[in-house]
């Protein structure tokens, strides 16, 4: 039995052997569902084996959206433990482990499938493309990403969690200060998903500069295909770095290297550098298809084109390059000198401009507007103020010498999260608002959708504002409680009010997503919002092969421009289409990944060398494999757009 | 005949092959560390250029400007990442 010694949890607690036998109940309920109602089959050629890319980012959507409940569960907990003065709720270990878990669940597992769901979605349709570039590396980004965050998920229950901070700052992250597996789940789940990203950067940035529509020159692109197209240049350019600072830290954890311990040569502070080379551009990942989705839906919105086109093409532009410059502002506290503080402080509050110009430019486009009201929009226009809150006070952190004040308090706690929130979490919701029509052939209801929004931007004022005065204040941020005599106790109360605000916000989102699969019409045309670009030009649901014939475009706003100018964007005949064949191998290679990371997690050298040895193995059966995709008949082609009005209609 | 035989490419081969021995060098011969240090990094960078003009025909195609733009954002990124790390951590601790 010693074998199975290191799987169980070193800390355990009543609540977590609940959620043992809730997650044991749950897989077997899916299994037997599954073989009761026959569906292992479709579930198997529909879905794990799909490399069409509205169907992988379908699937990137429900993972995300699982993600954010589970990350929405620990902040919960956070909240509630914090509320009151001397809680006993969660002890300082759990406290740990549940805001480690949120963060890394939330940026890693929640926020990137997020804007990938919606990225693998819109843009091949947005630039008139089939597929991505490379439909099967695709699907083995979802996979890779999906199996790191399963690993990571079963990490309380198996083993223990990481408990180090989503930072995971050594020397804390070493062997000698972190004991449990958990750091190890950090390393291998964090880096299995993080090879899936990488390879998604890699094929977005070929989709956009080798699959857009004839005509479609650089500068006619939609904004969200400009955004797509930037994050992920900022993909490829930082994950790497992440990538071997993962390999460095899983070397010093399970093979006892001295890359960032304290003692024989190794540097600590390194980690710290790297993690930071990578974590400044990704919060810049995370806001850049933001920003997109934001200028698509006020210019629909607001019934204007985009004001200012050309300055929010270079402002993005000149983010991405900025973001690698700044990332020392995360630890001016950490001893160097003067110099190179000054440095990153002048360098970090020029990145506020670029983000300014934005702004305006979105107030412009509204200006004269003739603005709806839409869901979409209420997160649009929710998002404007309540971001400059996040990125003022990112300005007063950018200044290394007031930083000694606020880092590491609740005043850079509430900084992110009013980045973030509206950055990230508004514009997905708006984005999901926006494209769910597209996607599912029916609308969200919008009355449910306003309450939601209401509950959720208040919920984040009153959830997060009072830590600015709590920070200010000198209350530590991670620590799992305080004395009633710190006087923090109301402020932190109005905070779990605020948390609970959220959580209604979200559960009215579930209750919409129900009552509209019942209830909403099915009737809603393909174009349901009056919306500017080519995705709202294929039927809906969408072909499988997207377009029947490729778009011809010269303007930023194709759609609108067919719409109004009776500009013609289909011609020409219909031609047989090919199109790649579905493939297991992406889903089999990552429960292989899985399999791997798990074995290097608890040290069990065998099983981690046969799975080393099966991946590459799968590699070399994908050189040799001969797989020359199929061909949709022109006949196939006319019996499916056969209803659908746009074909009789000559000047499509 | 001369048409078919990939002369560029044979060139880039035995090219990269002397630079990787000019590299290979630096292990067997006794030299200082500077020495050392600037006969990997020059052979280095003289290595990715020519497998970035002889084997992935950068400025062939039709999109060159984009992709000597493309080179050009990641040097700097790089550049600015090394130098300012060794400020952070070495010049200015
Ligand atoms: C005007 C733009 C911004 C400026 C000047 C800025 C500045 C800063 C500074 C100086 C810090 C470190 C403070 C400290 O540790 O004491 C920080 C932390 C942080 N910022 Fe920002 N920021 C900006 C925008 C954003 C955006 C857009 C996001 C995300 C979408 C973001 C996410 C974060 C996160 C996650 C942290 C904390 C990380 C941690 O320590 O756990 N920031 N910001
Ligand atoms: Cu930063």
């Amino acid at each position: 039995m010693d074998y199975f010694d290191r799987f169980a949890i070193p800390h355990p607690s009543p609540a977590i052997y609940a959620s043992m036998v809730a997650i044991g109940l749950t897989m077997i309920a899916i299994v037997i569902g599954l073989t009761y109602f026959k569906k292992w089959g479709y579930l198997w050629s529909e879905w794990l084996t799909t490399v069409d890319h509205k169907r992988i980012g379908i699937m990137y959507l429900i993972a995300a959206l699982l993600m954010l409940f589970r990350g929405g569960v620990d902040a919960l907990m956070m909240r509630a433990q914090t509320a009151v003065p001397d809680n006993k709720l969660l002890d300082a270990q759990h406290y740990n482990e549940v805001f480690t878990t949120h963060g890394v669940v939330m940026i890693i597992f929640m926020a990137m499938p997020f804007i990938y769901a919606l990225m693998n979605f819109v843009v091949p349709l947005q630039i008139g493309a089939r597929d991505v570039a490379f439909p099967r590396l695709n699907a083995l980004s979802f996979w890779l990403f999906f199996m790191g965050a399963m690993l990571f998920n079963i990490s309380f229950v198996i083993g223990g969690s990481p408990d180090a901070g989503w930072t995971s700052y050594f020397p804390l992250a070493g062997n000698d200060f972190s004991q449990s597996v958990g750091t190890n789940y950090y390393m291998l789940s964090i880096q299995i998903a993080g090879i899936g990203t990488l390879i998604s950067g890699i094929n977005f940035i070929t989709t956009i500069f080798r699959m857009r529509a004839p005509g479609m020159k650089l500068m006619k692109m939609p904004m969200f295909t400009w955004t797509t197209l930037i994050t992920n240049a900022i993909v490829v350019f930082a994950f790497p770095v992440l990538t071997i600072a993962l390999l460095l830290g899983t070397m010093d954890r399970l093979f006892g290297a001295h890359i960032f311990s304290m003692t024989n040569g190794g540097m600590d502070m390194l980690w710290a550098n790297l993690f930071w080379v990578w974590g400044h551009p990704e919060v810049y990942i995370l806001i850049l298809p933001a920003f997109g989705i934001y200028s698509e839906v006020i210019s629909t919105f607001s019934r204007r084109n985009l004001y200012g086109y050309k300055s929010m093409v270079a402002s993005i532009v000149i983010i991405s390059f900025f973001s690698f410059l700044v990332w020392m502002h995360h630890f001016y506290t950490m001893g160097q000198g003067p110099l190179s503080n000054s440095i990153f402080s002048i360098t970090t509050m020029a990145i506020a401009i670029p983000t300014g110009i934005k702004i305006f430019n979105w107030l412009l486009t509204m200006r004269k507007g003739k603005i709806k009201f839409t869901v979409p929009m209420l997160y649009s226009v929710g998002f404007i103020p309540i971001f400059t809150i996040g990125g003022v006070t990112g300005v007063m952190l950018g200044m290394a010498s007031a930083d000694y004040q606020y880092h590491n308090t609740m005043f850079l706690v509430a900084h992110f999260h009013y980045t973030i929130i509206p950055g990230v979490v508004f514009a997905m919701l708006a984005g999901l608002t926006y494209w769910w029509p597209k996607m599912f052939g029916f609308m969200l209801s919008e009355r449910i959708g306003k309450w939601a929004f209401w509950f959720i931007a208040i919920g984040t004022n009153v959830a997060f504002f009072p830590m600015f005065f709590t920070g200010l204040d000198g209350q530590a941020r991670r620590m799992y409680t305080y004395s009633e005599a710190t006087g923090f106790g109301p402020l932190n109360m109005l905070s779990f009010v605020g948390a609970i605000g959220l959580a209604i916000g979200f559960a009215l989102i579930v209750y919409n997503i129900y009552y509209s699969v019942r209830y909403a019409s099915r009737d809603i045309g393909s174009d349901p919002w009056d919306a500017r670009t080519l995705e709202w030009a294929t039927q809906t649901p969408v072909q499988s092969y997207n377009f029947a014939r490729t778009p011809q475009v010269d303007s930023i706003e194709a759609l609108w421009d067919l719409k109004r100018n009776g500009k013609p964007v289909f011609q020409g005949e219909i031609e047989k289409i090919h199109m790649p064949n579905s493939s297991g191998m992406p889903f089999i290679m990552s429960c292989i990944f899985f399999a791997w990371g798990f074995s290097l997690i608890f040290s069990m050298w065998i099983p981690a060398i046969i799975t080393t040895i099966a991946i590459f193995a799968c590699m070399a059966h994908r050189s040799f494999e001969k797989d020359d995709g199929h061909y949709i008949s022109v006949e196939e082609i006319k019996a499916t757009e056969k209803d659908w009005e746009v074909l009789n209609d000559e000047n499509r | 005949m001369s048409e078919l035989f990939p002369r560029k490419q044979v060139m880039g081969f035995v090219f990269s092959l002397v630079l990787t021995a000019a590299a290979l060098t630096v292990y067997f011969l006794d030299l200082s560390f500077m020495a050392a240090m600037t006969v990997l990094l020059a052979t280095a960078f003289v290595q990715a250029g020519v497998q970035l003009v002889g084997f992935m025909h950068v400025g062939e195609s039709e999109d060159r400007t984009m992709i000597y733009m493309n080179i050009f954002y990641g040097v700097a990124i790089a550049l600015f990442t090394i130098f300012g790390t060794l400020l952070i951590l070495v010049w200015d601790m």
